[in-house]
């Protein structure tokens, strides 16, 4: 039977994942019954993942202005202005679920689309960043070896379909970071975070104007990959037979998008492109009607002339289509060859399918007939809005608490335990896999920093990235991890001695259709937009991925923070690596004098990194962020590396103070550090508790006086606590020897151990 | 030396295949920061006439997808280069250039897949080798550079004959080796036969080099140690008669 005989019945758009209230409004949007070919593209513009129909009206919560703000959620990348009339776009965006059915492809692809949203602005992309979740991949309490070793293949997938994109693509991959939590064995997460920069007057936008211009097709052609991608894949649960969606997963060509961001951009210069769009979820139909509706008017194509790889395609097909690397553009009526010769130069495709027209429809023509006739602004932006049921979960069980050890016992065990521990281990054998230098403009590179940093050529400036969630905090309390997600990841911009100024996220949560789930969303929503107004970081854009469950159970919530920061003088760039021998190591904390008392909260220790890794324990509640205190901690580290006072800086996370400065030693040449600490509570607390608002740089000796007058000026508490050394590695408190190990001992176990849990 | 900009009159070009991505990079050190003229050659131009230097930059020609450069080699560009290294032009071929230049025969011997079956980048150091070249002739035999690899394809190989000439005749330009300069198993960070990463031609014109020397030409980036083999053609351009050569070639 042809499709266009088939019959769409309420029945039919059901299987579409379309309900019977939005089946009802597309009847009154069109007055009468869609066809099929109409049933497909209403499908995958109102999925979850195209309409964003269960986050969007709490999206509208999240502070999106600011003076350096040039465009904010809504275009293809947010774009804020970095100074000398030049501009950084950048967005972040999941590819979870192709990822686990097939990680190399759907990494691969992940990287791809986020790379087409950037230089689709006219920005060239200068940098990738990976926030990248796994299950556990060690066998262990509700691990089954099974599951560890899925784990295991996934992430190796996943890792080299990364580095097979981004490296032949010649963007380097800077940074991110990955973690491990039992929730995403079936689920993992993989967020792209693309920046690109543009000269301020060179961005486009994806708006059509002037009737009668002309609608240009280009890139690879147009094949049955990746059909219902958006709608199937991503805006539905998992379960056991998710491997049969193995064909939803579409596969990437890094070198024709290499390709395709040459003629892209020199076919920018030309002048003669209106306006552009990439075609990636939804393909030809996101991209049409978008840009239709963002100019207020219409866009008629021919889909004889759609470029198709393979033969009798249907108009259903070509326009549910995922394959990749494909652009559509509006170019300036009988400007088209100026275009299609750039685009020839490259050996590609430019054909023109189509042309702007005023009525405000979506028209296709396939075989002389019309397909398919839509009003292009309701398919786009009028699409259902859900104020889903929202409902706080039962009050958790009472928490398990730590057990703490005696006064005299030696922690160094529970430290190589805990740096031995894959979210804490060297991240080495996963960024050695990626070209982090291409376009020589990487000056803080993956490991030496808190975040990575780029030169801009030809200026004094710098940009500095990080990205930062935490699942299981935000399990424990969706609001507080979400602020703390924002929190870590500006302070780890802020340790570069660069001001953050703005962000991008990725909401990575379960099925919205859950109450619960919608509750850690709508908390997450609240966390972020406070932390956000608060650090002044508006969000510019980002990505909303829903229903990450397998088999009925969600995913730890996690909201995934990308922070962009500017160093006005990148010279003045701070590692997180000590420097010299004899150097003074400061610990910073934000909270000021008054906030001391506060530490040792045995309830917030119970969500660290040490109860889980020695313990076992994850529960309790993630440290109570101080905004307030993040500020003057963020804006003190900038004054720091602008004045040279400080030589390092590296803020406290995941494993504590223990582990900041174990790190600061496996980044210098060698050095190591005797440190000193006293204080009120259990020293396990004192050495890995992982309150935030806190960093430990250094400082030569002579400067230390100055170190810490700037700290008073600033509001933050400074406290000299130990001396950069050779050798031995101790932390002592309350005049206690809790600590003592040679440094290349502890470094040993933080450096190999990745490599080694790999093995299995 | 320092070098003053543009006296030489001398000209580079980096050539652009489809699927280069260290072409600007090159062009960044040779204009910016060794401030010699250098433009860009397009893979489709067979006549390289009036360039005296040409680096064939790293990259993924063709995305790599058959063997590295085995595309390229095809490139009417080659044809031009192949004779422009044949009356004596300066040819710097780096990571997928070298591996171009293997399978266009100017060099011999093959990249093959890294030992451990993985991309790797990171910093390595090399040991100069030879200074009887014009890519290492400002520098010092027994130096140890440290340059970045990234590379799938680094793992090199010929066969014994290729490697007791490559050996006997002091083509072999830089070996890994450790910090400290032995170039023993450790300090191989891709299983390259003898510890190789850079070789030239029998008439030392043409040399290809795994690391990427334009990544380690500036300090903010953690090593210039690399600068030194552009450093070095322009030194051999303007006082060994290679520009003379070449010039009166073209015209």
């Amino acid at each position: 039977m042809l499709e266009t005989e088939i019959r769409v019945t309420p029945k039919l758009a059901a299987e579409h994942g379309l309900t019977a209230e939005e089946y009802a409004r597309i009847l009154s949007i069109l007055g009468r019954e869609p066809n099929f070919t109409e049933l497909g593209i209403f499908s995958v513009m109102w999925s979850e993942h195209c309409s964003y129909k269960s986050s969007r009206a709490h999206l509208r919560r999240l502070p999106t202005r600011g003076p350096q703000v040039v465009q904010g959620p809504g275009e293809n990348a947010g774009v804020v202005d970095i100074g000398d009339g030049l501009v950084a776009a950048f967005k972040m965006e999941s590819h979870n679920h192709p990822s686990y059915v097939e990680p190399f492809q759907g990494a691969a692809t992940g990287v791809g689309g986020i790379l087409r949203d950037i230089f689709t602005m006219g920005a060239r992309p200068i940098a990738v960043l990976d926030s990248l979740r796994f299950g556990p991949l060690a066998a262990e309490a509700g691990v089954d070896e099974a599951t560890a070793a899925r784990n295991r293949r996934v992430l190796d997938g996943v890792v080299r379909g990364i580095a097979f994109y981004g490296n032949c693509f010649g963007v380097p991959t800077i940074g991110g970071e990955v973690a491990f939590e039992p929730g995403y064995s079936g689920n993992p997460l993989v967020n792209v975070l693309a920046l690109g920069i543009a000269k301020r007057e060179d961005l486009f936008f994806a708006r059509a104007q002037g009737v009668g211009n002309p609608v240009l097709y280009v890139g690879s052609k147009t094949g049955r990959d990746g059909i219902h991608g958006a709608s199937l894949l991503a805006s539905a649960e998992f379960n056991e037979l998710s491997e049969e969606k193995r064909p939803n997963v579409q596969v990437g060509d890094p070198f024709l998008e290499k390709l395709l961001l040459e003629a892209c951009l020199e076919a920018m210069a030309t002048g003669a492109i209106v306006a552009i769009q990439d075609m990636g979820a939804a393909g030809l139909t996101s991209s049409s009607c978008e840009m239709a509706s963002r100019g207020g008017l219409g866009i008629e194509m021919n889909l004889d002339r759609v470029p198709q790889r393979e033969t009798g395609m249907t108009a259903y097909e070509m326009m549910l289509s995922e394959s990749q690397e494909r652009m559509l553009l509006v170019a300036e009526r009988g400007r088209e060859s100026e275009i299609v010769q750039v685009f020839a130069k490259w050996g590609l495709d430019a054909v023109e399918i189509g042309r702007v027209t005023e009525d405000g429809m979506l028209r296709l023509v396939h075989h002389g007939q019309v397909v398919a006739e839509i009003p292009a602004h309701p398919l786009a932006e009028q699409g259902p809005v859900y104020q889903r049921p929202i409902a706080r979960p039962a009050a958790q069980p009472e928490t398990r608490r730590v057990p703490l050890s005696a006064a005299d016992t030696d922690l160094t065990p529970n430290l190589m335990r805990l740096l031995a521990s894959p979210t804490v281990a060297s991240k080495r054998f996963i960024f050695e896999q990626y070209d982090y230098m291409v376009r020589t403009n990487t000056i803080e590179c993956p490991g030496a920093g808190d975040a990575g940093v780029l030169r801009l050529k030809g200026t004094r400036r710098g940009l500095a990235l990080a990205t930062d969630g935490n699942g299981r905090w935000t399990q424990l309390d969706p609001k507080m991890g979400a602020k703390a997600a924002v929190a870590e990841a500006a302070r780890n911009v802020a340790c570069t001695g660069a001001r953050p100024m703005a962000a991008t996220n990725c909401l990575n949560f379960g099925n919205p259709e859950k109450p619960e789930v919608m509750w850690q969303f709508s908390e997450a929503i609240d966390g972020i937009a406070e932390a956000c107004t608060s650090l002044e970081i508006p969000i510019t854009g980002g990505n909303v991925s829903f229903y990450n469950d397998t088999l009925g159970k969600s995913i730890e919530p996690t909201p995934i923070l990308g922070v962009l920061g500017v160093l006005e003088d990148a010279s003045r760039m701070l590692g997180m690596g000590f420097c010299a021998e004899g150097d003074a190591v400061v610990l910073l904390d934000g909270r000021g004098e008054s906030g001391l008392a506060e530490e040792g909260d045995a309830r917030e220790f119970g969500s660290s990194e040490f109860a889980k890794t020695v313990h076992g324990i994850a529960s309790g509640a993630p440290p109570t962020v101080d905004l307030a205190a993040e500020k003057r901690l963020i804006r003190l580290l900038e004054a720091l590396a602008a004045t040279g006072v400080a030589r390092s800086a590296h803020d406290i996370s995941d494993g504590g103070l223990a582990v900041t400065i174990a790190e600061s030693c496996f980044a210098s040449e060698g050095l190591s550090t005797e440190a000193k600490l006293s204080g009120a509570e259990p020293a396990e607390i004192a050495c890995f508790g992982e309150r935030g608002a806190r960093a430990i740089v250094s400082a030569a000796p002579a400067r230390v006086a100055e170190l810490l007058a700037h700290a008073r000026e600033y509001g933050v508490r400074g406290q000299e606590i130990g001396r950069v050394c050779r050798g031995t590695f101790a932390i002592e408190y309350n005049s206690r020897s809790v600590v003592r190990a040679p440094v290349e001992t502890l470094r040993e176990s933080w450096a190999r151990a990745l490599e080694r849990a790999l093995q299995g | 030396m320092q070098i003053t900009e543009g006296a030489s009159g001398m000209k580079f070009g980096v050539v652009v295949f489809p699927g280069s991505n260290c072409d600007h990079d090159a062009w960044h050190v040779l204009g910016t920061v060794l401030g010699q003229p250098v433009e860009f050659l397009w893979h489709q131009s067979e006549n390289v006439d009036g360039f005296d230097g040409i680096i064939l930059p790293g990259g993924f020609s063709y995305g790599d997808y058959l063997r590295t450069g085995a595309i390229a080699r095809f490139s009417p560009v080659m044809r031009g280069i192949a004779r422009f290294a044949e009356r004596g032009g300066l040819v710097l071929g780096i990571c997928n250039g070298f591996q171009i230049l293997c399978e266009a025969g100017l060099l011999p011997g093959a990249l093959m897949r890294n030992q451990g079956m993985r991309f790797i980048c990171r910093h390595a150091h090399l040991r100069v080798e030879t200074t009887a070249t014009p890519f290492t002739a400002a520098a010092t035999r027994g130096d140890v550079l440290r340059v970045p690899i990234a590379h799938g394809e680094g793992n090199y190989f010929c066969d014994a004959a290729t490697l007791a000439e490559l050996e006997r005749d002091d083509r072999i330009v830089f070996r890994y080796v450790t910090p400290e300069g032995r170039a023993v198993a450790e300090g191989n960070p891709n299983g390259s036969l003898a510890n190789i990463a850079g070789i030239c031609s029998r008439e030392r014109n043409v040399m290809g080099m795994m690391p990427h020397p334009e990544r380690a030409s500036e300090m903010e980036l953690g090593s210039a140690d690399g600068l030194v083999v552009l450093r070095s053609m322009v030194q051999s351009l303007t006082h060994t008669g290679h520009l003379a050569q070449a010039s009166a070639i073209s015209a």
